[in-house]
């Protein structure tokens, strides 16, 4: 029974999946852009909100200060995303499976901590330092999920025992002097600070996913026909990858006339990218989306749902650690700050922003990087507006909520709409 | 009562064998000393009325309750099905009651959860393939594979939970009411399923309410009641006999109501009086 006969579907025949008359299948241009509306319409929001957000915040901070729109501003903005960009990543890993952690804000600052402690205090190579930072996230998260398996205890509840738990770690190990300085010109302080990529590697870097696009097209459009399935037209597959490579050459451009596209975004953007495969490509992701959608229905298909949740927990609390010292590498110290104020709540609005909800099952890798985007953009529109922290905070929290309130009444006309 | 079948034709060697299990929610006894042997190439169907335990006897088989008394012999070996992977590297097959599908995953995903193809790289095209093959074994009527489960009406869902429980080539299905959603054609088509099935020397057992499907397929009939043991029977026994087992009097709702329109079609017959 396990064998896949993978014959073509004989001449005259309908494909596979085309032998049912009700369903309209998209066969022109129009009619690709009907089904993209009516999915639209039914709920199914995908990353929408968050690009028409993006556009309307640009378009008003652009107004109010020139300055936003500025390669170089950009740039920076680009910069701060990357650090809590890839704590938000380690959110989107949380918030599939239904669960949330709130203490990525501490452990990111213990990470912090740990490297400033070990590498400028006790003279370990960075790249150890480095790694014992992550490992500690990685241990932390191990520990959740202990908790939350074996005990039984709410995830929220878990991590905000350790967000207090890990605060207290912080001070406790950044002792009275509060803060270190890590050493500039160092390469760690480098790459958060100032390097950036050689315009021809980020121009080539940009071509990179229009071509992996054709590439994959192409291939799975062959093999589905081959197995008499129906496939994305040629037409289709190179209007895509041509659209992306566009977008992606402009903004590499546009960011070359200022001081270039940082390393530390490409390491972002690189990360964003495996977790999308994983989430997508492989038994661990689907496993994921399952067990966010149906614990139950997970178990009984015999996924080790505790192993799942692991998993989860394990990849946020790496990511915030990891996260944490890309912070540290960008301000040059490891700070009592570090980690504090609205990192929590920024990495968490950042998947949610970006499309991730907040009831498990539906998401993608995607969210954390158009989310920080928007978050860093708010943030880094009202700082050169002059305007206090306090009206920055109160204007994400508005994001948030606008955020939230998209994700529920998403929610609510997919289930009437049968697209759960 | 409980005429019980004496040598029932017991194709094969037992592949299931169930003595004494027991299972007990706080107070409930949804079951109470539970015999039943399923043999290769043999359909078992269990019968009984709501709440009679049915559903649970397949969860504590399938892995999902562990049973709190009795021995499960599973092709002649004591097993213990701690969790559903075990019974279902066992081989045991379940399409469950409530067909435990995830929504939010579309139907192909839904099929080979679990067991997806090529783990790190996951073969799209050969499982929609695979899938589109067992769901056009079914006649199944389903627009696309690629839409979520979520949009699927009941009937499509429960020939998908179907699906997914042949694709692991396994030793023994239960199947808690398969047809209980399913139109005219498809029911013909999941009746013919477990024939085929069955004559490929798998051991099926099938739950049921509909007494015309039971007597179709099954090779026996296993009655329970309030959660014990309350007959067997063979596919031919009298209406009757199996509602008054199922049921557990033979003044029951049933044959009063039998009696009932018998006595409107017929009153001048005898018995039409009170
Ligand atoms: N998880 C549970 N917790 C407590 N009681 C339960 C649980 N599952 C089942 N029961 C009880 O066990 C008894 C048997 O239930 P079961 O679902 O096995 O019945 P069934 O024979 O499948 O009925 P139906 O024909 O309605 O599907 C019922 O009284 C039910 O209330
Ligand atoms: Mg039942």
């Amino acid at each position: 029974m396990t064998d896949s006969r993978n014959q073509a579907v004989p001449a005259g025949e309908p494909m596979l999946d085309r032998r049912d008359e009700r369903v309209a299948h998209a066969a022109t241009f129009g009619d690709t852009i009907r089904a993209f509306l009516d999915r639209i319409r039914s709920g199914d929001l995908g990353m929408l909100p968050v690009i028409i957000g993006l556009i309307i915040i640009w378009t008003v901070f652009s107004i109010l200060n020139p300055v936003f729109l500025t390669p170089n501003n950009l740039v920076n903005l680009l910069f701060d995303s990357s650090t809590v960009g890839i704590i938000s990543l380690g959110i989107v890993c949380m918030l599939m499976v239904g669960e949330i952690d709130l203490s990525v804000g501490s452990v990111s600052g213990v990470a912090s901590a740990i490297l400033g402690v070990l590498w400028v205090n006790h003279g370990v190579p960075a790249g150890f330092a480095i790694l014992a930072a992550v490992a500690f996230g990685a241990l932390v998260g191990f520990i959740y999920a202990q908790l939350y398996n074996r005990f039984g205890m709410p995830s929220f509840v878990v991590t905000l025992a350790g967000l207090l738990t890990f605060l207290g770690l912080q001070l406790w190990l950044l002792g009275s002097t509060g803060s270190i300085n890590l050493p500039y010109g160092s390469p760690l302080v480098r790459f958060g600070q100032l390097l950036v990529m050689p315009a021809a590697v980020s121009v080539i870097l940009a071509a990179l996913p229009g071509v992996l696009m054709l590439y994959t097209g192409f291939r799975t459009a062959a093999r589905r026909k081959a197995a008499g399935l129906s496939s994305q037209s040629s037409a289709a597959i190179v209007t895509r990858a041509v659209a992306v490579t566009v977008v992606a050459e402009i903004v590499v451009a546009y960011l070359n006339q200022g001081r270039g596209v940082p390393w530390m975004f490409g390491l972002f953007v690189g990360l964003v990218f495996a977790m999308q495969y994983a989430l997508t490509r492989t038994r661990w992701g689907r496993s994921m989306f399952a067990v966010g959608g149906n614990r139950e229905a997970a178990r009984r298909a015999g996924i080790n749902v505790r192993m799942i949740y692991t998993s989860a927990f394990v990849a946020c609390s790496t990511l915030a650690a990891f996260g944490g010292v890309m912070a540290a590498s960008r301000l040059a110290s490891s700070s009592q700050q570090a980690g504090t104020g609205d990192v929590n709540l920024n990495a968490i609005a950042a998947a949610v922003i970006g499309g991730t909800s907040l009831f498990g099952g539906r998401g993608s890798a995607y969210s954390a990087l158009l989310g920080i985007i928007v978050i860093q953009s708010i943030s880094s529109g009202l700082t050169l507006l002059d305007l206090s922290s306090s009206l920055r905070y109160m204007i994400t929290g508005g994001v948030l909520a606008i955020a939230v309130i998209v994700d529920s009444l998403a929610r609510r006309s997919r289930v009437s709409h049968g697209r759960a | 009562m409980t005429d019980t079948l004496q040598g029932a034709p017991a194709s094969g060697a037992p592949v299931l064998s169930l003595r004494g299990i027991s299972k007990h929610f706080g107070a409930v006894s949804a079951l109470t000393e539970i015999d039943l042997d399923v043999h290769a190439g043999e359909v078992v169907a269990l019968v009984g009325d709501n709440g009679a335990g049915k559903s649970t006897l397949v969860k504590i088989l399938s892995g999902v309750h562990q049973p709190s008394a009795g021995t499960i012999q599973f092709r002649g070996e004591t097993v213990t099905l701690n969790d559903p992977s075990a019974a279902l590297s066992l081989g045991i097959a379940t399409v469950f009651q409530d067909l435990a599908l995830c929504e939010n995953l579309d139907v192909v995903a839904n099929i080979f959860l679990g067991r997806e193809l090529d783990p790190l790289r996951m073969d799209e095209v050969t499982m929609e393939t695979r899938s589109w093959q067992l769901l056009n074994e079914l006649s199944a009527r389903i627009p696309s594979v690629r839409a979520p489960v979520a949009s699927l009406s009941g009937g499509q869902r429960q020939t998908v939970a179907i699906a997914r429980s042949l694709l692991l080539d396994p030793k023994l299905i239960l199947l808690d009411e398969p047809t209980a959603a399913l139109g005219v054609a498809q029911t013909a088509e999941v009746l013919d399923l477990i024939e085929r099935v069955r004559d490929r020397g798998l051991g099926v057992v099938m739950i049921s309410h509909n007494m015309e499907d039971v007597r179709a397929v099954a090779d026996r009939i296993v009655v329970l009641r309030l959660g014990r043991n309350n007959g067997e029977f063979a596919p031919d026994a009298s209406n009757e006999d199996l509602v008054s087992a199922i049921t557990g009097a033979s003044n029951n709702s049933v044959s009063r109501r039998a009696h009932r329109r018998h006595a409107q079609a017929a009153p001048h017959a005898p018995e039409a009086g009170q």
